[in-house]
């Protein structure tokens, strides 16, 4: 009797057991629900709300500046790019650009908006991880506290360097390090005193009126939207290495003219540069050469490669840019196509995604996520948070990155740039003379290309506006640049 | 020094609502009585000082005595609820009340914050809820015919939601309420319960396919008539009921695969189908991309950006900017406590949600009647799975749904639906506290009967 007994109650244990193995499953079930939605509010908070608040629409900033006085901007020298100033009398807070204009697009300002890296890092610069017993004195003292200081990626020397290169000209430079992705200086001319743009904005931007070619608070650099010239031959060489491989059979026989359709494309200066290999071509930048080379290509594949190359898509950058534009489409004529090759045709670029192109290329073909904010430090000078730099994608294979190196070697070594031979680095890349529209003679100099020694490494883009041949005026520009680079 | 107020009680709030879900936790674990009483009683003094803590920041921000008033009435309304809880229902489940009374006391000093004149409305239906909140128990305890009204709940439920379809007010792109009067009601919520009366009183007896299938039929309805009325949120916690008491109620995981496959289908379709789910999709997607930011993407961008700038312990009550979000008193109202009160407090009341939603179901688990289990089972779910939808929809875990924090945002039938839903399981814990001492007794009785025979032999 006893062994049925426990027979019947084993019976109904397993029955209840059995009836709530439904209910085990779903309380499971909303537990690993609640569980991925806990560690999902947890890493958002670890590892994304830092940049998500530094927004422009987030409008909690007003909040900290009521009780942060706005931090400093540092050089990766540790020159103060930008510092805030408390009068004593009256506690009214004054910001300074102790360099004005040489800084004004890169660090922007703060005032009537925030443009540069002001706008980039202004949640940094509104925030204080001072030590936490400073921070309850002010409290109690009813002061402010210090905000954070970013410390940015911009070289005092470099920026100097191309700022008094670029003089007079209207134009933009900007270089990086490709290995990284640190932008090293940008400079955009017409400038402006980022100091007055407090008390003197109307002044500044010009009377919109009379005057609407003042474009002074536009970034070149990123916002420019340019005729890329010769320097696209760097596209179509790379769409031509994707097609055929390698280039050992190339040969073109320049006479100076190319007609097609009654189209005639005519070489730079009116050169006539004979029988070319690949290397020369690129190197002399031989118009009729590429246009030749351009009704020979797969339109379709084309365009593919330059969206892959970014054409028409988000650059990753923090700073407000222009997207480059590829006009070419299957339904081009072929006047359009034998332009388009060399560059002209309806393209655009900015310099910022040619800088970022040729720091790829020099980089194995690897773009690194180019950024600004190198870390943010409290005002002990212990460092916050410390950015690391962060491949973005494999723009071209390293094949292809290899020999592309080789034909921008070419054209320092014996083509358009001869002048940037120096015992102190190797120097690689393309110029460009790019015609600023169909109904005008100006052209756009432009060079892009990177330097090499020891490890060590820039990419650039340089274009002077309205002033001819890449040679004569970006070429020199980019020299000094690469000298005070190296020469440290 | 008012600064050195608020930013001190912000980490004595952070550690009050630290202790108490702590105490949730391991009082769950626990259960001799003793134990549990001191727990109980350590955790009404957590909320009373909590409670107290938010209201005296706000007063000494903005020394305006009305919010001392308002605080001494609350105070007063919440011990009368709570003593006389205590008086007629002994058997009641503490816990569940506490929990109950201290989400409410975070939604009263949430939206007083927010919006003084919305919190007293609130207040309002508050203690039409606690009344009701004494009254549903012992409803429950006398009204055993139930189950025989399933098809009234069924037909009722459709009604009431095809009469918003048809006459409502349009809200945020949604037809959600019906204005009677001075005020709105929004039927969905209500429906939310005599629906899961609905399912459970069909399938509790009969669980065959022809059974199964009207049933499916008629929760169908209910979802494509919400559905309709734009109203995406209430659509997917009937679906989920519907689907968690039809599992456990056939106790065949083919139904939950079945049921599990024709919803995602039915998810992709209404992707297609209706533009307002694409919009909600694309904001969740990215709603920091240019054009979506200021638009669509507004609402969720601004509570990402109140949470990530409120940080792990808050900016302190009425430091930051909750009103950026656009009506953060309904479906953001978790990321306006994140950002003020902190993250750590955010995640302690969602994990007092939690604690709530496992003590629905453990109580569900334990009935014996298999039309009471059910029944608590979908109301426990249903709270569960919109705790989930809201604060995963306002973090962009998941796109938003537009429905509200149970008991914590505001919105008079939101709060008293919720507060009816923990009443009518309160109910049920007291039957089965009961059941499991007649039980007992009689169980008493046979030993004893036995023992008689035995020493009678």
């Amino acid at each position: 009797m006893n062994v049925k007994e426990r027979n019947v109650e084993e019976k109904k244990k397993k029955k209840s057991q059995k009836s709530n193995k439904e209910f085990v499953v779903v309380t499971y079930f909303f537990l690993a629900l609640f569980l991925c939605l806990i560690g999902y509010i947890v890493s958002f908070q670890v590892l994304e709300a830092e940049t998500v608040i530094n927004n422009p629409y987030n409008k909690r900033q007003t909040i900290f500046a009521n009780s942060i006085i706005r931090g400093k901007i540092l050089s990766s020298d540790r020159k103060a790019l930008a510092k805030s100033v408390v009068n004593e009398t009256t506690q009214k807070e004054k910001r300074i650009y102790p360099y004005a204009n040489m800084f004004a697009h890169a660090i922007g300002y703060s005032t009537n908006g925030t443009t540069g890296v002001e706008s980039i890092a202004n949640f940094n610069l509104l925030r204080t991880h001072s030590f936490i017993g400073n921070q309850l004195m002010n409290m109690l003292k009813q002061k402010k506290n210090r905000g954070d200081t970013v410390v940015t990626t911009f070289s005092y020397q470099l920026q100097n360097t191309a700022y008094q290169a670029l003089g007079g000209y209207d134009g933009a430079v900007v270089a990086l390090d490709p290995k990284t992705g640190k932008i090293l200086c940008m400079v955009s001319k017409p400038d402006f005193d980022p100091n007055k743009v407090a008390t003197n904005y109307k002044a500044i931007i010009g009377n919109e009126d009379t005057d609407s070619n003042n474009s002074v608070l536009f970034n070149r650099a990123t916002q420019g939207s340019y005729t890329p010239g010769s320097t696209f031959k760097i596209f179509t060489t790379l769409e031509y290495l994707n097609e055929h491989g390698s280039f050992a059979d190339y040969n073109y026989q320049c006479t100076g003219t190319k007609t097609e359709n009654g189209i005639s494309i005519h070489c730079f200066g009116g050169e006539v540069h004979g029988s070319l290999d690949l290397p020369h071509m690129f190197a002399e930048s031989c118009n009729c050469g590429y246009a030749n080379m351009g009704l020979s290509l797969d339109i379709k594949k084309f365009n593919n490669l330059t969206k892959k190359l970014l054409f028409d898509r988000n650059l990753p950058i923090d700073y407000p840019y222009t997207k480059s534009k590829f006009s070419l489409t299957e339904n081009s004529s072929k006047a359009a196509i034998m332009m388009g090759s060399f560059g002209q045709d309806k393209i655009t670029v900015s310099p910022m995604h040619l800088a970022m192109v040729a720091g790829a290329i020099s980089n194995k073909g690897i773009l690194m996520k180019p950024y600004v904010v190198d870390h943010v430090e409290n005002d002990a000078k212990t460092v916050v948070t410390s950015m690391k730099p962060k491949k973005y994608k494999q723009l071209i294979s390293t094949d292809t990155a290899r020999v592309m190196r080789r034909l921008m070697r070419a054209t320092v070594d014996y083509g358009t740039a001869t002048a940037l031979k120096s015992s102190a680095y190797r120097a690689a890349g393309k110029t460009g003379s790019a015609q600023v529209s169909d109904s005008s003679d100006d052209t756009h100099s432009w060079f892009v290309g990177y330097a090499k020694h020891k490890g060590k490494s820039l990419a650039i883009a340089v274009i002077v506006e309205k002033q001819g041949n890449g040679s004569r005026f970006a070429v020199p520009i980019a020299k000094k640049v690469f000298d005070a680079y190296f020469d440290k | 020094m008012v600064q050195i107020i608020v930013q001190l009680s912000k980490i004595i709030m952070i550690f009050l609502l630290g202790l108490y879900t702590l105490e949730c936790f391991s009082s769950m674990r626990r259960k001799d009585p003793v134990i549990r009483n001191q727990i109980i009683a350590r955790q009404r003094v957590f909320m009373y000082m909590l409670h107290f803590m938010g209201y005296m920041v706000m007063f000494s921000v903005q020394e305006d005595i009305r919010y001392i008033v308002f605080y001494g009435i609350q105070v007063l309304v919440f011990s009368i609820f709570l003593s006389l809880y205590d008086l007629f229902y002994e058997k009641a489940s503490a816990l569940v009340v506490n929990n109950m009374v201290i989400l409410l006391m975070i939604g009263m000093l949430i939206l007083t914050r927010l919006s003084f004149d919305k919190a007293i409305r609130q207040f309002a239906f508050m203690v039409g809820g606690m009344v009701m909140c004494t009254l549903v128990p012992f409803v429950i305890h006398k009204m055993t015919f139930l189950s025989k009204l399933t098809w009234v709940f069924g037909l009722g439920g459709i009604g009431a939601l095809a009469v918003v379809l048809v006459y409502a007010t349009v809200s945020y792109g949604a037809k959600l309420s019906i204005s009677l009067g001075p005020v709105s009601i929004q039927p969905s919520e209500f429906v939310k319960i005599t629906y899961v009366l609905f399912v459970a009183g069909m399938l509790y007896k009969d669980t065959s396919f022809k059974q199964v299938v009207i049933t499916t039929v008629m929760a169908a309805i209910h979802v494509l008539v919400l559905v309709a009325s734009r109203d995406l949120g209430s659509a997917l916690i009937y679906f989920i009921a519907y689907m968690v008491i039809t599992y456990v109620a056939t106790k065949d995981i083919r139904y939950l695969l079945l049921i599990l496959t024709g919803g995602a289908l039915a998810a992709v379709g209404g992707y297609f189908v209706f533009s307002h789910v694409r919009v909600r999709v694309l904001a969740w997607r990215n709603p920091f991309a240019p054009g979506v930011i200021a638009n669509e993407g507004c609402q969720v961008a601004q509570s990402l950006f109140a949470i990530g700038t409120g940080g792990w312990l808050g900016l302190g009550i009425f430091q930051g900017l909750p009103k950026s979000i656009p009506v953060v008193e309904q479906d953001f109202v978790f990321s306006a406590i994140s950002e003020e009160m902190g993250l750590i407090f955010a995640l302690c009341l969602l994990l007092v949600c939690i604690c709530c939603f496992m003590m629905f179901l453990n109580i569900a688990m334990q009935m014996k009647n298999q039309y009471y289990k059910l029944v608590a089972l979908g109301l426990g779910c249903v709270y569960g799975f919109q705790v989930f939808l809201t604060v995963g929809g306002v973090t962009k875990f998941i796109p938003s749904t537009g429905v509200t924090l149970p008991l914590v945002s505001s919105g008079g039938s939101s709060l008293v639906s919720t507060v009816m839903i923990f009443s009518i399981i309160e109910g049920l814990y007291i039957l089965r506290e009961e059941e499991g001492e007649r039980i007992e007794r009689k169980g008493k009785k046979r030993r004893r009967k036995e023992e008689k025979e035995i020493s009678e032999k």
